[in-house]
């Protein structure tokens, strides 16, 4: 049994509408709990909640705070390739978008790693767009062992693999995988992923499953916010999350929200989620599951990530830049997204400790033997 | 005074160093603390960093005690201590397996197996625990130095939910009896030293507070008030009025009833 069963008894439409009827009788009470379950949720997420904005941000705050402390957790992306073999309608790396196309190769890839070592991270995350000839299993294994002993904390943010895959690169050293449905919406995802191996919807769906069966330390979930109601999107979330934390109980997991950008040439947001609303639903996750990592990442502006910093949030990327080679090896290369905070690291690092926050660069290591062969 | 592998300590706090707002701040509010033993993850630790909390904690009042947490099973946590050992020269060590990753509860099968095999390698081992008697014995067994049960789920705040079974231990450990996690006030730190515990770890109560400094004060004053009420010999609650007409007074050949 995977998710799809479970996701498989639900309706779009009856979950929206659910959302859409809550009252404010259903966002007290669910206030007043001290574990909110899934309808809570739904109350938390649903425009009746707007007016208690300030009451779930006090809750999200202390409980934040009881589990994660005064720290925020700070990883960098590095973009490898922007090959893509898909056609996804608000993606700069799409295939039919004409852009020179480039895969990082070792030395390459060194080079961009001493720049991200040089700002001080331990945390990295790995993008690529989809395309098993240039970025297969083989790419990502051998870019894993090149970096390994630079990074306490390897993440990836991939095309969707098979176990056996996942088996492989954890192996290598893969601490993460983020993995993002784009929308939960069945018959908006395929008009947005027209071609290409994404196209498949449920084989996405079933990735966080087929992570968990590898055992991965920990899974990062979300949706791209604009393509779809982002309410109903965002429940689909929240069940997704319970399902695997009771499935997969030894993995973490973290959650992101990123809001469409507009790009050039691409899609338009369907839906706009304004600041407020996006506060509204950092606090909703929050209040549902106090152990969840919370991420932020430079899609948002300066003063969004100042604020949002005491409100839920536990990790941050900073001085990030989303194109292959973006850090030192080209830097004029397309970007996937256009950064909305451009802020230096130090310059972050100044704003955290501001709001009394402590910047955590390590809190990972990898305590299996493998990993340290140098060392026996 | 509290006696551990050797080792006397005066203070009978015990604290932990993450989710401070600074290392300074978590310097200063251990200091206040009194606390002697401190613990620290070595998952946390980047020892090429000169602003790492490490310069920070080495100070004479303090013992490092490192702790194994982010490992799943006994073998990295075998391993984990023994990094530890390089790194810090210390064998001293708090194991933690905590494979669950959402209450960072501990897995009682992997800690008894590490705990065997790290006494087997000559480390001085505190085991983080579920408040089980059963297991606490089995720990002792194997010549752990200490025994840590949880009073509720590690920052939780929740005080002693499991109160019952932590008098249990105690009143059957002949190893140091350390109450670890989910103490959230003074007061709930207090009531663990009346039991009888012969020390209790702190760190989200103090680290997430308005003032950690004088939170560590505070729970320094509670801790020694809890220890000094027990030495004193608690007087018990009285349940129920002393009954007037005693049961069992026609034995002394009162209130003959036959007459």
């Amino acid at each position: 049994m995977t998710f799809k069963s479970v996701f498989d008894t639900y309706n779009w439409d009856d979950v929206k509408r659910s959302i859409y009827n809550k009252t404010s009788q259903d966002v007290e009470r669910a206030l007043l709990k001290q574990q909110c379950d899934i309808e809570d949720f739904k109350a938390l997420i649903s425009p009746a909640a707007i007016p208690y904005l300030e009451q779930m941000a006090q809750r999200s705050h202390q409980i934040t705070l009881a589990r994660f402390g005064k720290t925020i957790q700070l990883y960098i992306p590095l973009y490898l390739s922007n090959e893509c073999k898909n056609i996804c309608t608000y993606c700069g790396f799409s295939l039919d978008n004409k852009i020179p196309r480039k895969t990082l190769k070792p030395q390459e890839i060194l080079l961009e790693v001493e720049a991200i070592k040089n700002m001080g991270y331990e945390h990295v995350l790995l993008v690529t767009g989809e395309s098993s000839h240039d970025v297969g299993v083989d790419y990502l294994q051998n870019t894993i062992k090149l970096i390994i002993p630079q990074f306490s904390n390897i993440a990836a943010e991939v095309q969707p693999l098979d176990t056996h895959e996942y088996e492989t690169l954890i192996l290598a050293g893969l601490d993460t995988v983020l993995i993002y449905q784009e929308t939960y919406h069945k018959e908006d995802y395929k008009k947005h992923h027209p071609k290409g191996k994404k196209s498949n919807f449920y084989y996405r769906l079933d990735t966080p499953d087929r992570l968990g069966q590898a055992a991965i330390h920990k899974i990062g979930l979300g949706v791209l916010i604009g393509l779809e109601d982002w309410r109903t999107d965002s429940f689909f979330t929240a069940l997704h999350l319970s399902y695997l934390e009771k499935k997969y109980w030894k993995t973490k997991y973290s959650l992101s929200f990123p809001r469409l950008r507009p790009h050039k040439g691409l899609l338009q947001p369907k839906v706009e989620m304004n600041d407020r609303e996006l506060i509204q639903l950092i606090c909703a996750y929050r209040l549902f599951n106090h152990q969840v990592e919370l991420s932020l990442s430079t899609r948002e502006s300066e003063n969004f990530r100042n604020h949002a910093i005491k409100l839920g949030i536990t990790s941050m990327s900073a001085a990030s830049k989303t194109n292959p080679g973006g850090y030192v090896v080209e830097p004029q290369s397309l970007e996937q997204f256009e950064v909305s905070d451009e802020r230096s690291v130090h310059d972050i690092v100044s704003v955290i400790k501001q709001q009394g926050y402590e910047p955590v660069w390590k809190d990972w290591q990898k305590f299996d033997q493998l990993y340290y062969a140098d060392l026996l | 005074m509290l006696v551990i592998a050797n080792k006397v300590f005066s203070s009978r706090l015990f604290t932990g160093t993450g989710k401070f707002s600074s290392p300074n701040l978590m310097q200063e509010s251990l200091l206040a603390s009194g606390t002697e033993l401190v613990t620290v993850a070595l998952k946390r630790l980047d020892l090429h960093k000169d602003d790492d909390i490490l310069p920070y904690l080495k100070h004479t009042q303090f013992n490092l005690l490192p702790n194994t947490s982010g490992v799943r099973n006994a073998a990295e946590a075998v391993f984990a201590a023994q990094m530890a050992r390089e790194a810090l020269g210390t064998n001293w060590v708090k194991l933690e397996i905590h494979p669950e990753a959402k209450y960072l509860l501990p897995d009682p099968i992997e800690t008894l197996k590490a705990a065997e095999e790290l006494v087997r390698l000559g480390f001085i081992v505190l085991p983080y625990i579920h408040a089980d008697p059963v297991l606490c014995k089995r720990l002792e067994e194997v010549g752990v130095a200490a025994v840590m049960p949880l009073g509720s789920p590690i920052g939780s705040n929740k005080g002693l939910k499991t109160i019952d079974f932590l008098e249990i231990i105690i009143s059957q450990s002949n190893v140091p009896v350390i109450v670890d996690a989910g103490i959230g006030a003074p007061s709930d730190a207090a009531k663990a030293m009346e039991l009888g515990a012969d020390a209790v770890l702190i760190n989200t109560a103090i680290a997430v507070s308005n003032n950690p400094i004088n939170m560590a004060v505070a729970f320094k004053k509670s801790v020694e008030a809890g220890r000094m009420a027990y030495e004193s010999k608690l007087a018990m609650p009285v349940e129920h009025a002393v009954a007037s007409s005693p049961l069992t007074s026609f034995l002394d050949g009162h209130f003959d009833l036959t007459n």
